[in-house]
């Protein structure tokens, strides 16, 4: 069970390797003003991105994780409060350079897709024009440029007669086409920052497939790192090298994908990974997590997901800091050394899942 | 095999099955569901898998009569429910209940809980009041949900509840098969285990029949006794659960368990990946002869030429596709 090295062709840097992390989060949090008064949505979020290295942030719904890739480009909504921490990336901090120093940089050295790439894409132009402009607004190349280096991209994206489709219009693509798009659009400046937000949620998963193979050549040819939100930890597993898992606003663990998933060190990351019908018998009960997310208007002091947690002790009504669990690891959890807490290599060998090991 | 003759343990048949629409513009039509075959046997969960835009939905739709098949024929215990008289009919329908992805597409925002719970009894006139309301307390009971919920609105419950609503609202008319249509789809994984057992329990307690319509591969392994994989339209294979997903014979089956991102350690994950060229095509105008040739590795000629017949080739597990039986032909 010792053999959980993190994955190699997984991204090439490891964060706590010594070098200069490409951005650096700490401290974020952001509150909201509601008609029930300030809300804290996230707070102390803590974590590094090294350059070309592919990170994947999991978790269930409403825990954090688009309003902190909307934070780091300051796309906050019209309520928000307050935003606390610092967000160091290649040197500035994005928590409080000016706008314009932010509109450099979004758009050019940090880009971000969405779950539905029509939301992104202007209905009433092409999308050849909508990524050549993007690439002259940020470098001002000639018209006849932009369009060279949109088909280039567009081909780079696995687009089909890409001489063709640049003049489409959104609407004309199907969905799968259009998340290419978007990444061909974001991707056209070169960014050292991807964040790529569900950007396979809505896609069938044959489609799916395909989609993270691109994002990940692209992440490894271009050294281009990516920040991959998602609920499903499967995506992270196949993508990324590192997981930092959220609940309730917080980030509660971040590993190598490897090591969480064998072991993960939380005992919310391992009733996430018990709960999943992959790694149960088949036709068996499935475990679950009892109770829900508190709401983010009645937060419990200390951990918050006491109120679930079948490891709850004395004690847990403290406030919990992100420890350092070594090699690279850390958790919100001051008990994570005495649990042993089951993970994927536990559940799968009895499970429908070992069918699918080896398979094509 | 196109005759409508059923299996006795048969509480659906489904012969030839056909539902056509007219696209909006009215110059073309979409074959949403082209000559399907199956039984669902009593007591059974019958999964039905497939990509989006591959005719599921439309099948589920079908299979309770919320739409008519343009050509074909679903029995219901060996009966042909559209032969009844009208009155018949509509109490008839009440044994085959359908349930959707979306809770809140299903619940009144402004009616109570217990109201939304009540409100197929009386459509129904099931009963009297006393007895409507013993019945819907009984279905929320059932569900798990506590009485004092009865008296709250949509809005004030979490997803996982809503849809416990929607479980307990189909209920209530004690039917006897339940089509759920992506039903955990909205679901987040935590809670999406409980629903989950909530049917299993379901099942086991009431004899409930399910289709279990999703694109979820992992759920609908976990939760089915057969499973069906559809592919524009038709299926390509189905077959017991353990054969779909261990012994896939259909090289769409096999891309897409292949697809299907599993959450191992990559020292666990193992395998190749079998990634699949371009999207569905339209079924306004599929693909001559099989329609999955556009995106097989192993199309022939002959795939363009022929249909492929739709086969038994092991006992109970039946598949489309002209080189199934070819040895090597799977890629393992
Ligand atoms: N504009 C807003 N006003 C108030 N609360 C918000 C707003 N946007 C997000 N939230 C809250 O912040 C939390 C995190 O949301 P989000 O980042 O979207 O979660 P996730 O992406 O993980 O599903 C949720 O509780 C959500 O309700
Ligand atoms: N009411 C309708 N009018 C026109 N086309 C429809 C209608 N309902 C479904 N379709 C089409 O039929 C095909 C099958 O749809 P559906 O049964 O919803 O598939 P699935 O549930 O597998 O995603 C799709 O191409 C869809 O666009
Ligand atoms: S701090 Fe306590 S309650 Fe929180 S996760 Fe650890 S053991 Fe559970
Ligand atoms: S019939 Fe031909 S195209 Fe169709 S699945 Fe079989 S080998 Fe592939
Ligand atoms: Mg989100
Ligand atoms: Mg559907």
């Amino acid at each position: 069970m010792g053999e959980t090295q993190p994955a190699q062709h997984h991204g090439n840097a490891d964060a706590s390797s010594g070098s200069q992390p490409l951005m650096s989060v700490r401290g974020l949090g952001i509150r909201f003003k509601t008609s029930q008064g300030v809300w804290q949505a996230t707070r102390k979020i803590d974590f590094d991105i090294a350059a070309g290295e592919r990170v994947g942030i999991v978790g269930e719904s409403g825990c954090g994780k688009t309003i902190t890739g909307l934070s780091i480009l300051r796309l906050l909504p019209n309520n928000f409060a307050g935003l606390d921490g610092s967000i160091l990336f290649d040197g500035v901090d994005l928590a409080k350079c000016s706008a314009r120093v932010m509109r450099a940089i979004r758009g050019r050295r940090i880009a971000m897709i969405f779950q539905e790439p029509m939301s992104a894409l202007d209905p009433v132009f092409t999308v050849g024009h909508q990524i050549a402009e993007t690439l002259r607004v940020h470098t001002g190349v000639g018209k006849e440029e932009a369009r060279e280096r949109t088909l280039e991209m567009l081909r780079r994206v696995g687009i089909a007669s890409p001489d063709r489709r640049i003049d489409d219009y959104p609407h004309q693509l199907s969905g799968g086409m259009r998340q290419r798009v978007m990444i061909a659009a974001s991707l056209i400046c070169g960014p050292q920052l991807l964040i790529a937000d569900e950007p396979t949620t809505a896609l069938d998963v044959t489609v799916q497939a395909q989609i993270l193979e691109l994002l990940r050549d692209l992440s490894e040819t271009s050294n281009t790192a990516l920040m991959l939100i998602t609920h499903d930890l499967g995506v992270v597993a196949e993508t990324c090298a590192r997981m930092i898992t959220m609940y309730a606003g917080e980030v509660i663990e971040d590993a190598a994908v490897d090591d969480a998933l064998a072991r993960p060190l939380h005992p919310y990351t391992s009733g996430l990974l018990r709960s999943l019908p992959h790694l149960s018998p088949r036709h068996g009960k499935l475990p679950s997590i009892p109770g829900r997310v508190p709401s983010i208007m009645d937060m419990p002091n200390g951990c918050r997901f006491k109120a679930r947690c079948p490891h709850a002790i004395d004690g847990c009504e403290k406030e919990q800091e992100l420890r350092d669990a070594g090699s690279g690891r850390k958790v919100r959890c001051w008990r994570f050394n005495e649990l042993d807490l089951p993970g994927a290599l536990q559940h799968a060998p009895n499970a429908p899942i070992a069918a699918l090991v080896g398979h094509p | 095999m196109s005759a409508p003759v059923a299996d006795m343990d048969a509480i659906v048949s489904v012969r030839d099955l056909q539902v056509q629409f007219q696209t909006t513009d009215r110059h073309a039509t979409v074959k949403a569901v082209d000559g399907v075959d199956f039984d669902v046997r009593r007591g059974e969960t019958f999964g039905i898998i497939g990509e989006s835009g591959s005719g599921k939905t439309t099948i589920g739709r079908a299979l309770v009569f919320l739409l008519k098949p343009s050509a074909g024929a679903i029995l219901h215990n060996g009966l042909d429910p559209l032969a009844l008289p009208r009155r018949q009919f509509q109490s008839h329908r009440r044994d085959y209940q359908i349930i959707f992805q979306d809770p809140n597409a299903a619940l009144n925002p402004r009616m109570t809980i217990l109201s939304s719970v009540l409100e197929p009894l009386e459509l129904a006139r099931e009963g009297n009041k006393a007895e409507r309301l013993k019945r819907a307390h009984e279905a929320m009971d059932r569900v798990g949900l506590p009485q004092d919920i009865g008296a709250r609105y949509p809005h004030q419950l979490s997803g996982g509840q809503k849809q416990r609503v929607v479980i307990a609202r189909a209920l209530t008319l004690r039917p006897k098969l339940i089509v759920c249509d992506e039903v955990v789809a909205a679901l987040d994984m935590s809670i999406r285990g409980d629903v989950l057992n909530l049917f299993a329990e379901l099942q086991r307690d009431l004899g409930l029949t399910y289709v279990f319509i999703t694109h979820d591969l992992a759920v609908v392994s976990h939760i089915s006794e057969r499973i069906a994989v559809m592919y524009l339209g038709r299926f390509v294979e189905l077959g017991p659960t353990e054969e779909v997903s261990e012994r896939p014979l259909h090289p769409y089956t096999q891309a897409l368990l292949s697809a299907e991102p599993r959450p191992l350690p990559s020292s666990m994950r193992g395998g190749q990946r079998i990634v699949l060229q371009g999207e569905i095509p339209s079924p306004i105008d599929p693909p001559s002869g099989c329609r999955f040739r556009t995106r097989c590795q192993y199309a022939q000629p002959l795939c363009a030429e022929k249909t492929p017949d739709w086969r038994e080739l092991a006992r109970d597990h039946w598949v489309a596709c002209h080189f199934a039986d070819r040895p090597n032909f799977s890629p393992n």
